[in-house]
């Protein structure tokens, strides 16, 4: 039963898929009008003027540059132009700093916060002003003061990863049943091991929860981040081919930091799987 | 006299014919002035100035130098001159002119055309040659190129010509003394509509039209606002005027969010390429020879490392006067289209850099000097781009307009550097010169400033 509906959802995607490249071909196969000029006058234009192609390119134009882009990922043809490769690399390493000072800052923070019901209450209106903020908006703050730019873009992964993890892990430990803590409390479990043998295991499903957000987050902040910044990253790549208004590029880019942030999902995801446990 | 003359030619006219005495009449002069011819070789330029200096040393008077010249021919006065001067030796020392104390450089840029000097000299080794290992990196936008270079992060890079005066002047950033020892093109921006204006020619049916320009502290705010200003129109109150960075501008005409734009080269024409605008005007017909990007770096990196700057600057001179020959336009078209430079199609850089182009509605144009280049810092274009942040309510207050000039537009140090290469710069630094029709006088940017009838009332 289950692997028929499997088999069966995944017949429905495929047909979503075709069906989703066939009308994408068809509105983008259709030549607009074309006003007639003086060859000399035509040479000098581009094919949306001449034939009247749609800016927007085709599904075959976008696999065929993908194509290119696959079979070469790593070149380097100086410091502003790189393969995707190197590219989703630098990305990856940015968005892996910026998370993980991220983990180290906001999990024992949350548990000190969540431990202490005074503190989890005076912290919060911060957290709360704190955590809509975007990306964008502390960007040149950043430049400013750090004054390095490839430090403010992990900073700005920093700042905008660590509230969905504080907040996780607040109200994990905050909400570890009161039995648990009593019953270790009357074996006289200390302080330390209470949070390491009882109040950890009991969070680690929230606590996974919030740090699968936060990867999220941060794959999202990256784009927007090395699109300002610039350099290097699939951000700047993106920014570097609107620049050329190369819209094929931007579509494969778009393509590849889609499946690279799902990607990062799924690890988050099998590691929450390994913490939960069933009440 | 000018380092360029041969002392060493008997029968030179000695009677000066014009300021500089290179030329027969004041005329050629004014023709010869803003040009920068490079001389065969480098080796043979050096060889040459260093010559001339020490002939003219030994006898500063012209006429006993003739007569010495006459008795015993160029040729064996050279050859005598060689004998007790290691004329050979004084040449490399020259031609060296101190080892930069830093080798590895990073140089900032926006991908336009007006950067051209600044990007040909990486692929096409101006750089090296002048013994820097520069990197020139590609940036997001002008506000970015600013921060990164004050951050040091780059150590110079190209920026709008009116940038470094308001980054000085603590405008819109923290006050930092930054100076420009080269002004990278002049001309080479344009007016562009969307082609649905096709037949708004006349910029008096333009109230109520979005425009957009690069950046505030840019040429293309001043000559949007001087043009449409001419026309009657109050670029604050009359037009919307937007901050929009370069590489959108051609997808917000495209997407009908701006009426048209004043932007730098290779996006107006890209805008014609792609079919979605048409040339109103080039920026040349507004002011011929007008500045529009620079080469700058702050008095820190200046003071810190003097032979650096000076051989990156010469580098600059030297890529500048490369590519002010029409000759070479096409190569260089080529070594700054790729994506790790420009990253536009070949065909709308050589439009742009040969000035054979198609306009947008039809017809093909020529104009060689759509776009031109010449490093020379004048500091009356400091005076002028001060009068206009002045009128539109930039500057607030007075302006000491020839002391900012002086101190940001090194035309002094320019002269110098053009000088010890064998190229001719300008006698003076300041230089009169018509916008629109009006004269600029830049011994009186007060009056200039109060006789125009639309401006910020301050």
């Amino acid at each position: 039963m289950s692997s028929s509906l499997r088999l069966r959802a995944g017949l429905v995607s495929i047909a979503l898929l075709a069906a989703f490249l066939g009308i994408w071909h068809l509105a983008t196969h259709s030549t607009g009008p074309v006003a007639t000029m003086s060859p000399e006058y035509a040479k000098l234009m581009g094919l949306t003027a001449t034939q009247g192609k749609s800016a927007m390119p085709g599904p075959l134009d976008v696999g065929a540059k993908l194509w290119e882009h696959l079979r070469r990922p790593f070149y380097d043809n100086g410091p502003n132009d790189k393969g995707l490769g190197i590219q989703l690399g630098y990305s990856i390493a940015r968005v892996g700093t910026g998370y993980l000072l991220a983990v180290l800052v906001a999990i024992p923070l949350g548990f000190l916060i969540g431990m202490s019901p005074l503190l989890s209450k005076a912290l919060d209106p911060f957290i709360q002003v704190l955590k809509p903020i975007s990306p964008l908006a502390w960007m040149p703050l950043a430049l400013y003061t750090i004054k390095d730019s490839s430090i403010s873009a992990i900073f700005v992964i920093f700042i905008c990863s660590i509230w969905p993890m504080l907040l996780n892990t607040v109200f994990g430990v905050a909400s570890v049943r009161k039995e648990w803590i009593n019953v270790a409390r009357t074996l006289e479990v200390g302080t330390i091991r209470r949070a390491f043998t009882v109040v950890l295991p009991a969070a680690a499903p929230t606590i996974l929860t919030g740090m699968r957000i936060s990867i999220g987050i941060a794959w999202l902040v990256i784009v927007a981040a090395e699109m300002l910044v610039g350099g290097t990253g699939i951000g700047y790549f993106v920014w570097n081919e609107w620049n050329n208004l190369s819209i094929t590029n931007v579509i494969i880019a778009i393509l590849l930091i889609g499946i690279v942030g799902m990607l990062l999902d799924q690890i988050l995801a099998r590691f929450t799987r390994m913490v939960t446990f069933p009440e | 006299m000018s380092t360029f003359d041969d002392p060493f030619d008997a029968d030179r006219n000695l009677r000066a014919g014009c300021v500089c005495g290179q030329h027969c009449s004041a005329r050629e002069h004014e023709q010869a002035a803003l040009r920068c011819e490079p001389v065969e070789s480098e080796e043979k330029r050096y060889e040459g100035v260093v010559a001339s200096a020490v002939m003219r040393a030994m006898f500063p008077q012209d006429v006993a130098r003739r007569a010495f010249l006459k008795s015993v021919g160029a040729s064996t006065a050279l050859a005598a001159l060689s004998q007790f001067f290691p004329l050979k030796t004084a040449t490399e020392v020259f031609a060296q002119a101190g080892t930069p104390e830093k080798k590895d450089l990073k140089v900032g840029f926006i991908p336009i055309t007006c950067a051209t000097p600044i990007i040909m000299a990486a692929p096409m080794g101006f750089y090296s040659k002048h013994g820097l290992n520069v990197e020139v990196v590609k940036t997001a936008g002008w506000a970015v190129i600013r921060d990164k270079t004050i951050n040091k992060e780059y150590d110079a890079a190209h920026m709008l010509a009116p940038m470094p005066i308001a980054i000085s002047l603590g405008l819109g950033a923290n006050a930092i003394p930054f100076a420009v020892p080269a002004i990278e093109n002049i001309n080479g921006q344009g007016i562009v509509l969307a082609a649905k204006h096709k037949d708004k020619r006349d910029p008096k049916d333009w109230k109520g039209l979005k425009f957009a320009i690069p950046f505030d502290y840019s040429m293309h705010n001043y000559l949007l606002r001087y043009y449409l200003a001419e026309h009657g129109l109050d670029p604050d109150t009359d037009v919307q005027l937007r901050s929009v960075p370069p590489p959108e501008m051609v997808a917000n005409l495209r997407a009908d969010n701006i009426d048209g734009f004043l932007a730098p080269d290779n996006i107006c024409q890209r805008a014609i390429y792609d079919g979605v605008g048409f040339m109103h005007l080039l920026s040349k017909e507004i002011w011929d020879g007008h500045p529009c990007c620079s080469f700058a770096a702050s008095r820190e990196f200046i003071t810190s490392a003097p032979n650096s700057f000076a051989a990156l600057t010469r580098a600059i001179v030297d890529a500048t006067a490369y590519a002010s020959k029409a000759e070479n336009r096409k190569q260089i078209a080529e070594a700054i289209a790729p994506a790790n430079y420009i990253n536009a199609p070949v065909t709308v850089l050589e439009q742009v850099l040969t000035g054979t182009y198609a306009d947008g509605l039809g017809g093909v144009k020529t104009d060689a000097k759509r776009v031109d280049f010449d490093p020379f810092p004048w500091q009356s274009f400091a005076v002028w781009m001060l009068t206009q942040m002045k009128r539109w309510g930039q500057i607030k207050g007075d302006v000491d307009y020839k002391a900012v000039a002086e101190q940001v537009y090194l035309a002094t140090d320019t002269k110098r550097l053009m000088t010890e290469m064998g190229l001719t710069p300008p006698a003076s630094s300041y230089k009169s010169f018509a916008v629109m029709g009006k004269t600029f006088d830049p011994a009186k940017p007060e009056d200039y400033v109060a006789s125009f009838k639309i401006r910020k009332s301050s």
